[in-house]
């Protein structure tokens, strides 16, 4: 065996369960593992998302249906819910998404301090947002 | 293109993973313009959004190819996504496989569906 070929070793010495729960998670990195968390929530729920697609478009019954599918009783409301999470899911990744972009482009917005700025305007500009559309959502205006 | 296999192979860079990188901005960026477009549409159409207005945004050749388009970049972009996840996460090459097969063949269904909606409205 040559020796590029021998099993190097591997170092494997963070436990998901003893050791993730200790770190102290800079802001950069909730909007990091969040960006992930929410684009495979909607990819799990993409049938879902198509579904709606569907409905409220293909003809004015299905479009009634579609309403009615949100407005009854329990059901409605976990259907809302699990929409108002795909409207969190879509903000978070899509402002990411641009700070991503952003960090590309420009050497200023990868500075330490433009970083955490941006990582901190990502959280709070999505759950605004989010806050603001699961109020239009469940009829608070 | 040029050749890559044989003698000519290319097996050093670490350029393999930037198609995939850009790829991802490029649609990423498509899917953005997409958005607006249909945000603005629905905020600038008067009154209460109907069931005409809703299906209205879709009507036009444009506006379906325009969706067409973003169904497509939609579906490389969670492609690229869901691949580095699988990547990062499961290291038995067996089950990242299957897991990266079944996510292809989700998606494959998913970008029909979607697509055979949008030539209905």
């Amino acid at each position: 065996m040559t020796e590029l070929a021998k099993k190097r070793p591997e170092f494997r010495n963070i436990n998901a369960l003893t050791d993730l729960p200790t770190y102290r998670m800079p802001v950069a990195a909730w909007v990091s593992i969040l960006h992930r968390i929410s684009g495979v929530l909607m990819f799990v729920l993409l049938p879902f998302i198509i579904w709606m697609f569907d409905t409220s478009v293909s003809s004015e019954i299905s479009n009634a249906k579609f309403r009615h599918f949100f407005n009854d009783g329990a059901l409605g409301v976990v259907a809302k819910l699990v929409a108002l999470a795909l409207i969190w899911a879509y903000l978070h990744h899509f402002i990411a998404g641009l700070r991503h972009v952003w960090m590309d482009v420009s050497h200023k917005a990868v500075a330490k301090a433009a970083g955490a700025a941006s990582a901190k305007f990502t959280l709070v500009a999505s759950l605004v947002l989010t806050v603001a559309l699961g109020a239009k959502l469940f009829g608070v205006y | 293109m040029a050749v890559n296999y044989g003698s000519r192979r290319s097996v050093v860079g670490a350029h393999y993973g930037t198609r995939d990188w850009l790829a991802q901005r490029a649609t990423a960026l498509l899917m953005a313009v997409f958005t607006i477009i249909v945000l603005a549409s629905v905020l600038f159409s008067r009154g209460p959004v109907s069931y005409e207005s809703w299906a209205g945004i879709f009507h036009p050749q444009w506006m379906k190819m325009l969706t067409f388009a973003t169904i497509l970049g939609l579906i490389y972009h969670v492609w690229v996504g869901m691949r580095d996840v699988l990547m990062d996460y499961v290291k038995p090459v067996g089950i990242r496989l299957a897991l990266q097969i079944l996510v292809i063949v989700w998606l494959a269904g998913c970008a029909g569906w979607a697509i055979q909606v949008l030539w209905r409205v």
